[in-house]
């Protein structure tokens, strides 16, 4: 058995699978932000008035806002006018109409990623698992699209969904995520490229869960999607979202909003599994993820859940939240997050509990290995009018090595006395007798981890899609390869 | 199959065991008894390769080959089996799934292929009725929320899955009341066989009545201090350890 030292150094030495750059000519805007940049951008996206102008405004205010400094993370700060807001593979000036017209460069790179899309489509009746697949900041191949509007289901890149439904987006755009609402969200709101927009409209269940995956490409290039899902009443859809990200030596900012809206009845689960680069082994490279995912409860008996198993990123600043406006309405968070090397994260969510009977249920499980730092920061709030609402939060910290950190920041406010909360928070380290106990039955030391660790993480992966739950172990394992020398 | 000669070990710079000598031959079953601190679990553990011990001298020879030189999973493929006095917890890992990792991992190193989970599963659920386990044992975490007897009737299960040449059964029948102590001995009686050597620590000869060994050996300061028959285990009952140091 290797001591704690061992385990830490083994830890270190862990390679990103996923990093190789595709070689695609970019349409790239050079580096810098200012009004003429959004005009360009929203030019190029060939965006209505209103349009523009919502994102000038952002920005506008933008200006006058700081960056956060109140998440327990420490990076260099970014130079927002060192970065290109805008990166586009090169194409035909009409989007591809099957994959066959896609770059052949870029179908590899996904099948490199496991992301085979022609077998996506070839097996659409027997996964069926719709990709819109995002290469950097435009959709470049959608599928299995009559079969979602058959349903009456729109599934479409948001720049699409801005000139084809722009009544929807208009109504729910910025509704659950303002433009004012933080740093990073205003300047989504100013420069996002594209991203996907979801509508299921009333009475219907999706056919199929849905999926995108993004995947940055280009150096120097932020990334800023924007997605917007809708369930109408009675609605219901799963949402998959994963990505990963080739090597790189710069830090890449990546600044993405979503904002999900569940009407009366309706549900909606959305997970990620997200293995951005973390950086090498001194932290050098990784990619900043400043994210605002949020999502509005706002009918009655409305439920939604976040699943997350986040491995990548130098530095996560992530709350995935639910509002829970609606009377009865149900919001669920499930999170496992890994850190190793010098990674960074300070995640969690938000319950604002504001309707009568409303329940939330957070069980958020993170591992640290390494120099490793996290933070699980969670707010249930209980509104004065939160008549008889419950809040169930269960907050456990796995630590692999001496040399990491878990920690733990609860923030309570109870405004009605018929609220009920309960919170477990647990820290333990990977047990020596534990991986004795596995060796002795014939594990390797670093299968040994690999169980354990994924037995930690079980009550969150069991929430996943089967497909998804599957990536999740194997990202995991990725994650703590090299355990053992 | 067994051979340790002069076998020194400290734990935290305490000497624990001090000059111990040991044969042990394939089909034997051997017990070994002594008083509380005798040594009794740093041998078992030191034989299936815990790192929190340091042996400081000695030599321990399994099949012909320098145990000490092997990680324990590599006993563990060797066939080096250890039933826990302790039996671990480990949530969220599945107990089959668990079993069957450790399985495979030594077919794997045998050269053989790799059971797949239907063939498994047979393998599984013929070695449960040994030890009367319940399905649903199965498929829970890893000793978690068994009881103190479950825990231990998992143990020999698990003996029975990786049919072991080397069993060590640490202290086995403790905590096991009248039944389960019946159910258990009889599931080790049924994995006698001339191949195997079982090595029992226990400090009651009430184990003793229903597994009969070849050999007991009475293990205190630090060494073996008597051999006999289950006689032996009789006369310790009723004279107690005392008796030996006494006679030392």
């Amino acid at each position: 058995m290797a001591s704690n030292e061992e385990i830490q150094e083994q830890l270190g030495k862990r390679e990103y699978e996923a990093g190789f750059v595709t070689d695609i000519e970019s349409d790239t805007l050079p580096p810098g932000l200012n009004e003429d940049v959004i005009r360009h951008i929203s030019a190029i996206k060939q965006e209505p008035e209103w349009m523009l102008n919502w994102r000038l405004e952002a920005y506008r205010h933008w200006l006058t806002m700081k960056e956060p400094t109140w998440a327990a993370v420490d990076y260099t700060p970014t130079d927002y006018q060192a970065i290109s807001y805008y990166s586009a593979p090169k194409s035909k000036d009409d989007g591809p109409e099957s994959l066959d017209e896609v770059d052949p460069k870029l179908l590899e790179t996904y099948e490199k990623l496991g992301i085979p899309l022609r077998e996506q489509e070839f097996l659409a009746g027997v996964t069926n698992v719709a990709v819109d697949a995002v290469f950097d900041s435009v959709s470049v191949a959608t599928t299995f699209k009559s079969k979602l509007t058959e349903a009456g289901v729109i599934f479409c890149p948001i720049s699409e969904a801005i000139r084809d439904y722009p009544e929807l987006v208009k109504q729910y755009l910025g509704s659950v995520v303002p433009q004012k609402d933080n740093f990073f969200a205003a300047l989504n709101c100013a420069v996002f490229t594209d991203g996907s927009f979801v509508y299921i409209p009333k009475g219907v269940r999706c056919p199929m869960e849905l999926s995108t995956y993004f995947r940055i490409n280009a150096l120097n290039t932020g990334q800023f999607e924007r997605t917007l899902i809708i369930a109408d009443e009675g609605a219901y859809v799963s949402y998959l979202e994963g990505c990963t990200a080739p090597m790189r030596d710069e830090n890449q900012l990546h600044a993405a909003v979503v904002e999900l809206v569940i009407l009366d009845d309706a549900e909606i689960k959305y997970a990620t599994v997200q293995n951005w680069y973390p950086g090498d082994e001194n932290g050098v490279g990784g990619i900043y993820n400043f994210v605002t995912k949020r999502a509005d409860c706002r009918g009655d008996r409305a439920k939604v859940s976040w699943t997350q198993v986040e491995t990548g990123s130098a530095i996560t600043w992530k709350y995935p939240s639910c509002i829970l406006q609606g009377d009865e309405s149900v919001g669920k968070f499930f999170s496992v997050a890994v850190t190793t090397n010098c990674q960074q994260a300070d995640t969690g969510t938000k319950m604002i509990h504001l309707g009568k009977n409303t329940k939330s249920t957070i069980i958020s499980k993170g591992i640290s290995a390494g120099r490793a730092q996290q933070s699980y920061r969670g707010l249930v709030r209980m509104g004065k009018n939160a008549e008889n609402a419950r809040n169930y939060t269960q907050c456990d910290s796995l630590l692999l090595g001496d040399a990491c950190g878990a920690h733990t920041f609860p923030y309570v406010e109870v405004k009605n006395a018929t609220a009920t909360l309960e919170h477990e928070a647990t820290t333990s380290k990977i047990g020596d007798e534990q991986l004795f106990y596995c060796q002795q039955r014939g594990l390797s030391e670093e299968d040994a981890v690999n169980m354990i660790v994924n037995g930690f993480c079980k009550d969150v992966f069991d929430e996943l899609p089967m497909e998804f739950a599957v990536e999740a172990n194997r990202l995991i394992e990725i994650s703590l390869e090299g355990s053992v020398g | 199959m067994l051979v340790i000669k002069d076998l020194h070990v400290s734990v935290g710079g305490k000497e624990i065991l001090k000059g111990l000598n040991l044969t042990i031959n394939a089909g034997e079953v051997h017990a070994i008894m002594g008083p509380n601190g005798a040594g009794k679990s740093t041998l078992s553990n030191v034989i299936a390769g815990h790192d929190g011990y340091e042996v400081t001298s000695g030599s321990l020879t399994y099949k012909g080959e320098d145990l000490l030189a092997m990680k324990p999973e590599e006993r563990a493929w060797a066939g080096v089996f250890l039933a826990f006095q302790y039996p671990v917890e480990i949530p969220g890992v599945n107990n089959t799934y668990l079993l069957k990792a450790g399985v495979n991992a030594k077919r794997k190193h045998q050269g053989l292929t790799e059971l797949d989970a239907f063939d498994f599963m047979s393998v599984v659920k013929e070695k449960a009725k040994l030890v009367e386990l319940d399905a649903s044992f199965l498929s829970r975490s890893v000793n978690e929320g068994f009881s103190g007897g479950e825990k231990k009737r998992n143990e020999i299960f698990q003996m029975a899955v990786l049919e072991p040449d080397l069993a060590l059964l640490d202290e086995t029948d403790s905590g096991l009341d009248i039944d389960a102590l019946r159910i258990v001995a009889g599931g080790i009686n049924k994995l006698r066989s001339p191949d195997r050597a079982i090595v029992m620590i226990t400090h009651y000869q009430r184990l003793l009545d229903y597994i009969e060994p070849d050999f007991v050996h009475v293990l205190a300061e630090g060494k073996i201090q008597k051999t006999g028959d289950k006689s032996l285990a009789l006369k310790l009952e009723e004279h107690g350890y005392d008796w030996v140091k006494e006679n030392l």
